[in-house]
């Protein structure tokens, strides 16, 4: 058994391992590791397109997991308070967001977002004074909106278990004390609650940093790392993928390893 | 409680959910429904998608049989394949491992799974690629061996892509499982591999199933693995999307392609829900 466990985590972790080593190797070739050099990597940083299309990413993560946290933990909080037959349709939606293949939420967005600018562009430039209407399009506003929806769904689904593990009684004590339902939140609540908050924000921003198929169909003319990355490997692998694989892998490494020490804390809290 | 408090309670929970409904709404809600309507449309000449109500779209849909057939074999062979290598794993995590590193063996089935599965398929796409595997064979004498655009390599890099998937509901359920039991079927007379498939085995089924719900749900929408790996000669539900919206512009059909997609979605995991809930209903019920 011992064998088997430990051949399935060689099978993990090997093909990971031998991109990132090969992102170091000093020869073009990629089957004979010719010596050590961190060439490939100065020379994915010195590509303007690479780095346009890390920034764009950046952006919209950054963006996309913020609104979801605070979104999603409002949502979490609301639906705590609700009537459990309304608290149910939330879950199904978020469920569904959850659920729902990448490649449809793609397409459905696409779809949706198309036909409402066919609408409003043509009353836009009818209702404009200047002589030129801005054009709504697919962007990072598109790309942002539907990395929302998965991230939200996520944040709420991780907020939401944390506070039911809250103790009602220390909520209790807080409003028996006179404090105002406000003051309770600040001081009792939201300590309890934040490290699954920013748990919820890095892996939204994971998520949306890596995510390809939601964004090839709603990108319009922008250009995301994974987009970017997905284009090259088309073209032919070559050592400079193999450097921004592995930045890519070690960014969402950091990430991932974060949010679930702050999830870990959590646990060993609630077990006391 | 007086009216005007209650008012003000509930004022304050619209406020809350607010936000997440309307982008729920506009976001989810709205793109489906804009889906449906599309799915029964036609294509405009110039591409994109023109305003009917024709059920010509769905008619259409044996023209892509090949995706459909693919997808729906190694969707959940694929699953299959994922749950035999998944199952002794989440086993010796919740039941054998040392408690001291279970953590950290936990963690590391869980970190592949968040990191860009592009990334990932890539590495195979190098491994199995020319220079890769059969390269190093070739050097021992066994020539042409080719790896890569095959449905092996798809399975594989299925298997490598969804197998974290599958662990962690079936750790889950296996973690939870309430150790006295076991001790209770070896009491009474049962060799443990009686105790595994009376007791372990059917606890753990809610684990299972959803694992195999999620894995086969995400695989029928799944187009990098088979893009990469299959190199367009396994081809997948996935693919004749990206190909119907981005190069052909059939919106219409590919519209219908995707709403029966959801509708295969929908059944699936109707089924595993139901399988789940009778499995753990007769189990609470034997236990009382």
């Amino acid at each position: 058994m011992r064998a088997f466990i430990s051949s399935v985590y060689l099978f993990l972790y090997a093909p990971i391992a031998l991109v990132v080593l090969f992102s170091f190797n000093a020869g073009r070739n990629a089957s004979e590791f010719t010596g050590f050099s961190t060439a490939w990597y100065g020379k994915a940083l010195g590509n303007t397109f690479l780095v346009s299309a890390l920034q764009n990413s950046l952006l919209i993560a950054f963006t996309s997991a913020t609104l979801a946290a605070i979104f999603g933990t409002m949502a979490a909080l609301g639906m705590e308070r609700m009537a459990p037959r309304n608290r149910a349709i939330f879950d199904a939606l978020f469920a569904a967001a959850i659920v729902v293949p990448g490649v449809v939420i793609g397409i459905a967005t696409l779809v949706a977002l198309v036909a409402v600018f066919s609408f409003v562009n043509p009353a836009l430039a009818t209702i404009w004074p200047g002589d030129q209407p801005p054009q709504l399009g697919l962007g990072y506003g598109s790309i942002i909106a539907a990395h929302g929806l998965f991230s939200m769904a996520l944040v709420t689904m991780i907020v939401k278990a944390r506070i039911a593990s809250l103790g009602r009684d220390i909520v209790e004590a807080s409003s028996d004390l006179y404090a105002t339902p406000l003051t309770t939140f600040r001081l009792i609540v939201l300590p309890q609650i934040l490290p699954s908050i920013l748990a919820g924000f890095l892996l939204a921003f994971t998520f949306s940093f890596d995510d390809f198929i939601i964004a090839f169909f709603v990108a319009g003319s922008k250009t995301t790392l994974p987009i970017y990355v997905f284009a090259s490997i088309r073209r032919g692998v070559t050592p400079e993928i193999n450097a921004i694989a592995t930045l890519v892998l070690v960014a969402s490494l950091l990430l991932i390893l974060t949010a679930r020490i702050l999830m870990r804390e959590k646990k060993t809290k609630s077990g006391e | 409680m007086t009216a005007a408090t209650n008012t003000k309670r509930n004022l304050v929970t619209a406020a809350l959910v607010a936000p997440a409904a309307a982008w729920l709404m506009i976001f989810l809600v709205l793109p489906f429904i804009a889906m449906l309507v599309f799915a029964f449309g036609e294509r405009a000449p110039e591409g994109g998608y023109q305003a009917a109500f024709t059920f010509a779209q769905f008619a259409n849909l044996p023209t892509r049989a090949a995706a459909f057939w693919n997808t729906l074999i190694l969707a959940p062979v694929g699953a299959f394949a994922c749950l035999m290598i998944a199952y002794p794993v989440a086993y010796y995590l919740a039941v054998k491992a040392n408690p001291r590193y279970r953590l950290i063996l936990v963690s590391l089935v869980v970190v592949p799974f968040w990191t860009s599965l592009l990334v990932r398929t890539y590495a195979w796409m190098y491994i199995l690629g020319s220079r890769g595997i059969p390269n190093l064979l070739s050097m021992i004498g066994i020539e042409d061996v080719r790896m890569l655009n095959t449905p092996g390599a798809v399975l594989l890099g299925i298997v490598y892509g969804y197998l974290p998937l599958m662990i962690m509901p079936i750790y889950v359920s296996l973690e939870k499982l309430d150790r006295r039991l076991l001790e209770a079927s070896a009491d009474l007379g049962a060799k443990p591999v009686s105790t595994f498939f009376g007791v372990t085995l059917p606890l753990s089924l809610p684990g299972v199933m959803t694992g195999v719900a999620l894995v086969t749900i995400l695989l029928l929408g799944e187009y990098l693995i088979p893009q990469l790996l299959g190199g367009g000669k396994v081809f997948f539900i996935g693919n004749a999307l990206v190909d119907l919206f981005l190069q052909s512009r059939n919106w219409p059909f590919g519209s219908a392609i995707a709403v029966t997609l959801v509708a295969v979605v929908v059944v699936i995991l109707m089924v595993a829900m139901r399988i789940a809930f009778r499995v753990a209903g007769t189990r609470q019920v034997d236990l009382v």
